[in-house]
């Protein structure tokens, strides 16, 4: 066994890292899975993501942070408190969904673990984010943060910088965390935008800025965790970006070879989060290859079952459509 | 220091200033965020005073982003708080359309109600005040169509008290838009303390038998003073105020209608696709057989907002004249 920083994690919480990711990567590759089965209209999946969301769930304080993610979050969801069998009713937008069916897979909101609703609408979150961070202020909330996390492509928009400027001018409790894995759709970052670092935009809002190894989940786990308790403790917002990959489409809607080569992303995949970090806690004696193929065991199995109560679940009735508009009656007229 | 006197004389200006201050007052989750309604007391100096009472913590002076107003105030109000966000004009509303839309609007139906967003949208709209492309719009008939979405359109003192009393408490959000020609033009009564006016529920300010006009806004008052010219011709006019646009007071508007069975419906806001089509449609859907007359619209013309030159603007307004002409022909119809 060799020495490593392990940034003050037991082993246990070493291992819940690699279970976060092998439970994203089992669910994403099933929402495709179910998708080519004609089983469900939709999937978007994480792949490539896994390591930084895991980090940034266990650096995520449950019942005191709020999370503003985005729809490829399915990590940081699930290690926050979600469970894969919601993240399935979600796929199969049963009655029983987070949100009754209603919302695009992977886009529920949680409110009782702090996890806020969202739109398909990139960056429109950013601001609502800011507004949380500002009630916690406000009522004096100490010991407490917002995580808002967004890919590469939401920095493009004004309401991305909106929201990073009214956090700075008010000092808010909140982490601005990008994932960027390069792509918005198909749109390369050199299209995007003519920096290397989404994080050097940080200077202009007076904040600090910083890149890391999305591929990693100890640093992700070590720099999501620096900067969220920076912003418990009242010292401001910052700006924090990963670097990660996307393996797969945009969506099961998207066909990726149309703007990128399967060499590109074999290439990628050399580096891929999962089978690295795999061996990583091997490496390090922290589990064996066998533990480690009956983790995995353990959570196809787990995810087969869920998989098969979700699809047994109803779907929501005819009549919900009218619920919920507002509060009470909803008519136009009166 | 903001007094609230008992019962009193005052303009719309002053009973906006007034509900937002006892608003304030009553409920520390009331937060408001706009650009300029701190030190300077908002452009119409409706929150002078605020911030020396209150604080810049409640009383946030945001940076020039109506998205982000907007936008930070939905969080706000997804989290418990109270905030009254302010649009300085209606025609900068567009940036933040999205985050009216395609958030406020849906925060309750998409989360099928875990989250809920309980937000009051202010802002000055309408013209005849020299106001030009840029600060003389009514932007209604872009948000009536958004199910989710309230909107509001007061047009006295007493009204503007009870139904703005009644959009910071309401749990969705509130579309509150002010007719910047009545501001300081309209004075009324304003009762004193607490009351509220339920959003949805329109207001007959003149009782007639031979034609009913349906109105909202200043408009409202115009054709009060047309209504009352046209009385000593021996012609009986109804006026409604609409107040609340989503909802809308159908019971009210049939009633009145079964009655006059005439109808003229007046709106500064362009005719095309405007409030006035909607209770069109509703009438000949839910009353055909009760008109007496084809329902009559005079509206804003179908042109980008008015100019700014006086001749442009005056084209663009509709004269009392012009509408007392129009209650006249509808009423010999």
């Amino acid at each position: 066994m060799s020495a490593f920083e392990r940034y003050g994690l037991s082993d246990d919480q070493l291992i819940w890292l690699l279970r976060n990711m092998l439970l994203q990567r089992t669910i994403d590759n099933r929402g495709f899975q179910l998708n080519r089965q004609g089983k469900i209209p939709f999937a978007a999946g994480s792949e490539g993501h896994e390591a930084l969301q895991a980090g940034a769930a266990l650096a995520f304080q449950r019942g005191k942070d709020i999370l503003a993610g985005y729809y490829r979050d399915l990590g940081l969801f699930i290690g926050i408190g979600v469970t894969p069998e919601e993240a399935l009713r979600s796929q199969f937008a049963c009655a029983s969904d987070l949100n009754g069916g209603r919302q695009f897979p992977h886009h529920f909101s949680k409110k009782s673990i702090g996890l806020v609703s969202m739109s398909s609408v990139i960056a429109a979150h950013c601001t609502h984010a800011v507004g949380i961070a500002y009630a916690l202020k406000y009522r004096g909330e100490e010991g407490r943060a917002v995580l808002c996390s967004f890919g590469d492509g939401a920095t493009s928009q004004g309401e991305w910088h909106e929201a990073l400027n009214f956090a700075s001018v008010h000092h808010l409790p909140i982490v601005f965390l990008c994932e960027n894995n390069g792509l918005a759709i198909s749109v390369p970052l050199r299209k995007q935008m003519a920096i290397d670092n989404v994080s050097e935009r940080a200077a202009a809002y007076g904040i600090p800025g910083t890149t890391f190894d999305g591929l990693d989940p100890l640093v992700s786990y070590d720099t999501v965790k620096r900067a969220l308790d920076r912003a418990r403790r009242g010292d401001g917002p910052s700006l924090i970006e990963g670097k990660v990959h996307r393996y797969l489409g945009h969506t099961t809607d998207d066909d990726d070879r149309t703007y990128r080569t399967r060499e590109e992303v074999a290439e990628l995949r050399k580096r891929d989060p999962v089978p690295t970090y795999e061996a990583f806690l091997v490496k390090h004696g922290i589990l064996g290859q066998a533990q480690i193929e009956a983790l995995r065991k353990e959570i196809l199995r787990e995810i087969d079952e869920a998989t098969d109560r979700a699809e047994a679940e109803p779907l929501p009735a005819p009549s919900e459509l009218y619920t919920n508009v507002w509060e009470g009656e909803a008519r136009p007229w009166w | 220091m903001v007094v609230s006197a008992p019962s009193s004389v005052v303009n719309n200006v002053e009973a906006v200033r007034l509900t937002l201050y006892e608003a304030l007052k009553s409920d520390p989750n009331v937060v408001l965020l706009g650009e300029d309604i701190g030190a300077r007391g908002n452009v119409f100096l409706i929150t002078k005073g605020f911030l020396e009472e209150f604080g810049p913590q409640r009383i946030i002076d945001t940076p020039l982003a109506e998205a982000a107003i907007v936008g930070v105030a939905v969080g706000m109000a997804m989290e418990g708080l109270r905030p009254i966000a302010e649009i300085q004009f209606a025609d900068f509303i567009y940036p933040a359309f999205n985050q009216i839309v395609g958030e406020a609007a849906k925060t309750r139906y998409r989360s099928n109600g875990d989250y809920t967003c309980p937000l009051v949208i202010r802002t000055p709209y309408g013209g005849g005040i020299r106001g030009a492309l840029s600060h003389s719009v009514s932007v209604e008939a872009l948000f009536y169509h958004v199910p989710g979405l309230k909107i509001v359109a007061p047009s006295t003192p007493a009204d503007i008290k009870g139904l703005l009393t009644t959009a910071i408490e309401d749990p969705d959000p509130v579309l509150f838009l002010e007719h910047k020609k009545t501001y300081r033009l309209i004075k009324g009564e304003l009762p004193a303390g607490r009351y509220t006016i339920p959003l949805g529920k329109a207001d007959v300010k003149k009782q007639g038998d031979d034609l009913s006009v349906i109105s909202y806004g200043f408009y409202v008052h115009q054709a009060l003073d047309a209504a009352r010219e046209l009385e000593r011709e021996g012609i009986s006019v109804e006026v409604i105020d609409l107040r609340s646009i989503r909802p809308m007071d159908k019971t009210t508007i049939l009633e009145s209608v079964k009655k006059t069975r005439k109808v003229l419906i007046l709106h500064e806001d362009n005719k095309f696709g405007g409030i006035g089509a909607e209770i069109s449609a509703m009438l000949v859907e839910e009353a055909f057989f009760e008109l007496d007359a084809p329902i009559r619209r005079l509206c804003g013309p179908d042109v980008p907002p008015m100019g700014y030159a006086r001749t442009l603007e005056n084209e663009y307004m509709i004269s009392t004249e012009r509408m007392a002409q129009a209650m006249r022909e509808l009423a010999r119809f």
